[in-house]
């Protein structure tokens, strides 16, 4: 396991390396290399302190899927926002609300405080274990956090 | 054309300055300047686009870097001290 | 083709330079700090994903398209980020954020649920 998630990130630091370099002589790929293994050196160091290091890689079929959706919900919440900012009343009620995760893997959990960070409307403010406080803008986004039906999007990628 | 996705770029720009002049609170303004990074990277984009100038694109990127990372180093700073309370009183 | 890509991308561009803006004029409008995060969070989204797909549908090649992308999947990585960071260190420095409706009120209807709730359900 400990194994794979070295490989993994190999690839990721490689593959980022050679789409911002874009040159592929033997100089320049030789300093990849370099750069490639001080990130991996300073990496096991840093895992010793922290054991549940998870490369942020998620295989599941389910992910293109989930990124559609994420969009579709993106620009519905911005069009929800937008229309508050235009009013001549912003029709907002921030409201301090606290969801459930019900997710099991640290980096699941961080996927799902960040779409709903990423929506306009709604702020993680807190993780506390497997709650989190919400910051909610209009009815609306609390009504559809509340619904939980992003939580169950993001559980379903996990299996 | 692109004259005019400048313009509104540049507008942003100085809205979200204003706002991190007026700023009641600490946060406020790193949230102004926040914004104001985010609008940097994509006017160095286009600007390199309108100057065809591609190389303005790796800029750009690091740019992108350069300010996420001093966001956090700037909380980091702020995030238990009692300067920002004095702030929000004042 | 080429006519209908250009068209394409400068819808593009504009609704992004029009979201930005909107997002810069709800800094201004909206009441608390909190509330501006959700305004900033327009900007940092979807005008910004609007303005790279509009620069991405003019990209002269390849490697453009791919650091476009790169830029792209950079912000929307970082700012979510960032506006977490800001959200729980304004609640760690004693930020209150405002419940209730705010005094230009809700539309009426909305009114009564919101008055009665504490700020904190569940």
């Amino acid at each position: 396991m400990k194994n794979l998630n070295l490989l993994w990130l190999v690839v990721l630091l490689a593959v980022f390396w050679i789409i911002n370099s874009g040159h592929f002589d033997f100089l320049l790929l030789s300093f990849g290399l370099i750069s490639v293994i001080i990130v991996i050196v300073i990496n096991q160091i840093m895992t010793r302190v922290n054991e549940e290091y998870q490369p942020p890689v998620i295989l599941s079929l389910r992910l293109p899927f989930y990124i559609s959706w994420l969009g579709k919900e993106i620009v519905k919440s911005n069009i929800d926002v937008i229309r508050c900012v235009w009013q001549r009343k912003p029709a907002i009620e921030p409201r301090v609300i606290k969801v459930k995760a019900s997710q099991e893997t640290d980096l699941f959990r961080v996927l799902y405080a960040n779409s709903i960070t990423m929506t306009p409307g709604t702020v993680t403010m807190e993780i506390e274990g497997d709650e989190f406080t919400v910051h909610a803008l209009t009815r609306t986004s609390r009504e559809g956090l509340e619904s939980g039906e992003m939580d169950r999007k993001v559980r379903s990628l996990e299996k | 054309m692109y004259l005019a996705i400048t313009a509104a770029i540049l507008v942003v720009m100085i809205l979200a300055l204003a706002r991190a002049m007026l700023g009641p609170t600490i946060y406020d303004r790193i949230l102004a300047i926040n914004t104001f990074g985010t609008k940097t990277v994509l006017l160095i984009s286009v600007m390199g686009m309108v100057a065809g100038r591609f190389d303005f694109i790796d800029i750009a990127l690091v740019y992108a870097l350069i300010n996420f990372i001093s966001i956090v180093a700037v909380l980091r700073f702020f995030e238990y001290s009692d300067q920002a309370k004095g702030e929000q009183e004042s | 083709m080429a006519e209908i890509l250009d068209i394409l991308s400068w819808i593009f561009l504009l609704i992004g330079g029009f979201l930005g803006i909107t997002g810069a004029v709800g800094l201004f409008r909206f009441p608390d700090f909190f509330t501006r995060l959700h305004a900033a969070s327009i900007t940092d989204t979807l005008c910004a994903g609007m303005i790279v797909l509009g620069l991405i549908l003019q990209a002269p090649d390849v490697m453009m398209v791919i650091k476009l992308l790169l830029i792209l999947l950079i912000l929307t990585y970082t700012s979510p980020t960032a506006a977490h960071a800001l959200a729980k260190s304004a609640i760690h420095g004693g930020l209150k954020p405002l419940s209730g409706s705010t005094e230009p009120e809700a539309p009426s209807g909305h009114e009564e649920s919101s008055q009665g709730e504490p700020p904190f359900t569940h």
